[in-house]
């Protein structure tokens, strides 16, 4: 059975049909690539499957269960966890805080033992600072874990998304574009961090990519978008040979 | 825990504080004495603001009328029955209230927890709206809150308000009060739950996606804060002893802002020292409402010059230092090592207490 | 009630109702463009009926002239305004914004304090609009009748502009996307000034209106009008001008005809708009004649 799973997923903005008809599955410890020109839809379904849109039409199954149209942080309780195109830092908070905002959920704490400080919750918060730091030391960034988020340079805010989502434990990681912006050395450097970080987690990903070199690299499977319909899925060869995909990112012959 | 220097330092502060505040409740006049409680009740508003507004970037503007509802809820509860009788002599008083009186601090709780409930109702429809219409909702319950007030004449006396309310606000009460609010302020700021507020406030779409239940945290946050203002609205009452719906008008809530953007919106200490530092203006400046003596020519009397200079103040502080005093940090007593008025912590590492007040 | 008592208040929720679309229009258009709630505009609406007053009682101008100054100095303020209070902070936190316009509003409030002085002031109706007009057992001032004529007329000249001129086009270009409008090679910053300067001018107009039907000039004057025609605008769509028209008249429309028949309630009259505008906010948020706005992640 699948781990995740759309069916006849279609999404429509008033009279724009971003995504029509999508039916992925992507089984337990793939590394699934999503591509296609830009407007393509891709976005749109990450949003569709972490719950900040809920589809027209269509259902969305994680782990045998339903998940279409649930709110976001339910979605993440369940084991989704998503990067996004423009990174989404907490800008106020210290590169440490962010990755603690990912423990949240495993922290548990209500308004009363959080703001008294009782014995479990001191105990479990540094559990939890010590899990985020071995988070960061896997990254690299353990020394700037006291500086603003934002004071880091791109491709570090980047690999610290994934650590905050790698931190809510997710049994599923979705990546939006997660090599943006980075030159052809970062982008292999990415790849391998992909691969290490889902042997050493057991996870599952979904990838959004532009660079092709990544996709090709680190993907079991493609599907390929474009006006929100798919057009083509297969592994890398099959899909780098398929006329439709040339067409759809190179315009006919 | 151990004892920490940084600790022996808060507790020769607070003593420091607590021993000025009794020395001024036996030495000063009573008028000074008002101004120094006022203050404290402003650091009690200060904080509410800020926990929804700078905590969770939540821009409500109705909290005059959660200060209106802990007031009046206080009052009638401790007003006595010939209090109440000598005062609703236009309409009687509805019968359940007359006889009705309790002991202050019971009283100050319930008018908390009522204003608190009263913040959950409104929160549930209200969080969902955008910023400015969040601002604009608030602003437009406060304004029916203040309405109902003015009309339910059997219950609140409507327009003529209530006067000669005992003075149950002590200094002693008020700056206990003051107190548990920076205690409360700064054991939530530094916890997870704080934390969560804070990535709500940043980006809440990537809160979500981190599991924090974005909607439940407002609501949280927003009901707390309420709840905050109820018992600074009941202080304030029965400080001045004399409450009426037109005090708590849109003008109360902007004077709370103003205290609130001036010490940087964010920042605890920044609340606490802009909430003295407005309350001593606004009365060191009431000489501006009065005839001005400028030496070569005298000025007639102008009422409103005073809050021509504070909406100036807003404006100036919001147009060229957005940050307010303290922006988003906080005091440390690294700060003053820094600044080398006490001793560095040894060694060559130097002090802890970075930006963001991490220790 | 009488038919006739029933047109009597239909005229008067006419005549209100026309007034606060004046002003409504006002608050649609900069929120359009800049996101802003122009917490000022209501102050703008008392400036403008001040300067009238003052162009008739100190500078002896007659009551024509006296309006033509006014709105065209009110606009002149209003771009001020904006430029002042506003464009500073066009990138910072829409917090910081909403903390100057709320600034500036009370700044304006005050200063009229101290300059105008707190006192009611009563304004001289021109003879136009003072006349008694009687048909079919109902009778109206003919400044109620001339309101909502002019408010159409504006109206129309607007919906021209903005649909059949360069700036007008420029303006719908500016309010659908500021940064894209400014790679186009629009002048924001000359829009912006623009729809502030007109949305002040109406502002003016329906100010100056205003105290010809109600004829007690105070300070504060603006400030309950200007919430109410703010929430007037979010129940019409906020960023619709047709839509602002329509939140006016159905806001005066509610309240007058309420009281008329449930005279009662005067007291909660304010409140009507504010309990009007909760339950649109929770019904439909993007007002009757709104589209739906989708934010991208």
């Amino acid at each position: 059975m699948a781990l995740l799973s759309t069916e006849r997923v279609t999404m429509r903005f008033g009279g724009l049909t971003a995504v029509s008809g999508l039916g992925v599955r992507i089984e337990k410890d793939e590394i699934v690539g999503l591509i296609g020109p830009n407007g393509a839809g891709k976005t749109t379904a990450f949003n569709v499957i972490t719950g900040m849109n809920r589809p027209t039409e269509g259902r969305v199954l994680f782990a045998g269960e339903e998940i279409t149209g649930l709110p976001r942080h339910e979605i993440a309780r369940r084991g989704i966890a998503r990067t996004f195109q423009n990174i989404r830092l907490f800008k106020e908070l210290s590169v440490l805080e962010n990755v603690l905002v990912g423990c949240h959920m495993q922290l548990g704490a209500n308004l009363f033992e959080a703001t008294l400080h009782l014995p479990g919750y001191r105990r479990r918060e540094r559990e939890a600072r010590a899990f985020a730091l071995d988070l960061l030391r896997e990254v690299g960034l353990a020394s700037n874990a006291d500086e603003l988020a934002t004071s880091l340079p791109y491709g570090k805010q980047r690999r610290l998304e994934i650590v905050r989502a790698l931190a809510t434990r997710p049994s599923m990681l979705l990546l939006d574009e997660p090599a943006a912006g980075m030159n052809p050395q970062e982008s292999i450097e990415l790849m391998h961090f992909i691969q290490r970080i889902r042997d050493q987690f057991g996870l599952t990903v979904l990838l959004i990519e532009h660079h092709m070199q990544v996709v090709m690299g680190v993907c079991h499977r493609i599907y390929v978008l474009e006006y929100g319909e798919t057009i083509a899925e297969g592994d890398p060869a099959a899909i780098q040979n398929d006329p439709k995909v040339i067409e759809a990112y190179l315009g006919a012959p | 825990m151990k004892l920490q220097r940084t600790h022996v330092y808060s507790l020769i502060a607070t003593a420091a504080v607590a021993g000025f505040l009794g020395v001024a409740d036996a030495t000063f006049d009573a008028f000074a004495l008002r101004v120094l409680d006022l203050c404290g009740i402003y650091v009690v508003l200060a904080l509410s603001l800020n926990l929804v507004n700078g905590f969770t970037g939540l821009f409500s503007l109705g909290h005059a009328g959660f200060m209106a509802v802990g007031a009046y809820t206080c009052a009638l509860l401790t007003m006595t029955p010939e209090q109440k009788e000598m005062n609703f002599f236009l309409e009687p008083i509805a019968p359940w209230l007359a006889n009705l009186s309790i002991p202050f601090v019971p009283a100050l709780v319930v008018a908390g927890i009522v204003a608190a409930a009263l913040g959950f109702l409104i929160a549930a429809p209200a969080l969902r709206l955008r910023d400015d219409y969040l601002a604009i909702a608030t602003l437009g319950f406060a304004e029916i809150i203040r309405v109902i007030l003015t009309n339910t004449q059997s219950i609140t006396n409507g327009a003529l308000g209530l006067k000669g309310l005992p003075k149950f606000a002590t200094t002693g009460v008020v700056w206990a009060c003051a107190a548990l609010s920076v205690a409360f302020m700064v054991l939530l700021t530094r916890s997870a739950y704080g934390r969560a507020l804070k990535a709500v406030r940043d980006d809440e779409i990537a809160a979500g996606a981190m599991g924090v239940n974005v909607f439940r945290t407002k609501v949280v946050s927003f009901t707390v804060s309420s709840f905050m203002a109820g018992v600074g609205g009941a202080l304030l009452g029965h400080l001045l002893t004399t409450i009426d719906p037109k005090m708590f008008t849109f003008m109360l809530t902007f004077n709370i802002l103003l205290v609130v953007v001036l010490g940087g919106i964010g920042s605890i200490t920044g609340s606490v020292i802009a909430a003295i530092g407005v309350t001593i203006l606004m009365e060191a400046l009431r000489f501006l409402d009065g005839p001005l003596d400028l030496g070569v020519f005298q000025l007639e009397a102008r009422p409103g010059l005073r809050m021509v200079a504070f909406s100036a103040l807003l404006m100036g502080v919001v147009l060229f230092r957005q940050r307010g005093l303290m922006g988003n940090r906080e005091f440390s007593w690294a700060m003053l090592s820094r600044a080398r008025v006490l001793p560095r912590k040894g060694g060559p590492a130097g002090s802890g207490g970075g930006t963001h007040g991490v220790a | 009630m009488t038919f006739a008592l029933f047109l009597q208040h239909l005229a008067n929720a006419l005549s209100l109702g026309s007034l606060y679309a004046l002003i409504a229009i006002g608050y649609t258009m900069v929120y359009g463009i800049l996101r802003l709630i122009n917490f000022a505009h209501g102050d703008v609406f008392m400036l403008g009926a001040y300067l009238a007053f003052y162009s008739v009682a100190t500078f002896l101008l007659p009551w024509w002239a006296a309006f033509l100054v006014a709105i065209v100095v009110t606009a002149a303020f209003g771009v001020l305004l904006e430029r002042v209070a506003y464009r500073p902070l066009r990138d910072s936190p829409r917090i910081s914004v909403m903390i100057s316009a709320i600034g500036a509003s009370f700044l304006i409030e005050n200063v009229g304090i101290v300059v105008f002085g707190g006192r009611p002031k009563g304004v001289a109706v021109p003879d136009v609009m003072n006349v008694k007009l009687s048909a079919g057992g109902i009778s109206v001032m003919s400044v109620s009748l001339v309101i909502p004529i002019l408010t159409f007329a504006v109206l129309a000249v607007l919906l021209w502009v903005v649909h059949k001129t360069k700036t007008g086009m420029a303006m719908r270009a500016v309010s659908t996307d500021l940064d894209a409008a400014r790679l186009q090679a629009i002048d924001v910053n000359r829009i912006i000034s623009f729809t502030f300067g007109a949305g002040s001018l109406l502002a003016a107009v329906g100010g100056i209106m205003w105290s010809y039907k109600y004829p007690q000039l105070n300070p504060l004057m603006g400030v309950m009008p200007g919430l109410k025609c703010f929430i007037a605008a979010v129940i019409g769509g906020i960023g619709s001008i047709p839509g602002a028209v329509l939140g006016g008249f159905l806001l005066g429309g509610i309240e007058l005809l309420t009281l008329a028949f449930l005279p009662t309630l005067t007291g909660y009259r304010d409140a009507f708009a504010f309990v009007l505008l909760i339950v649109v906010l929770l019904v439909k948020p993007s007002g009757l004649l709104g589209g739906s706005q989708i934010e991208k992640v």
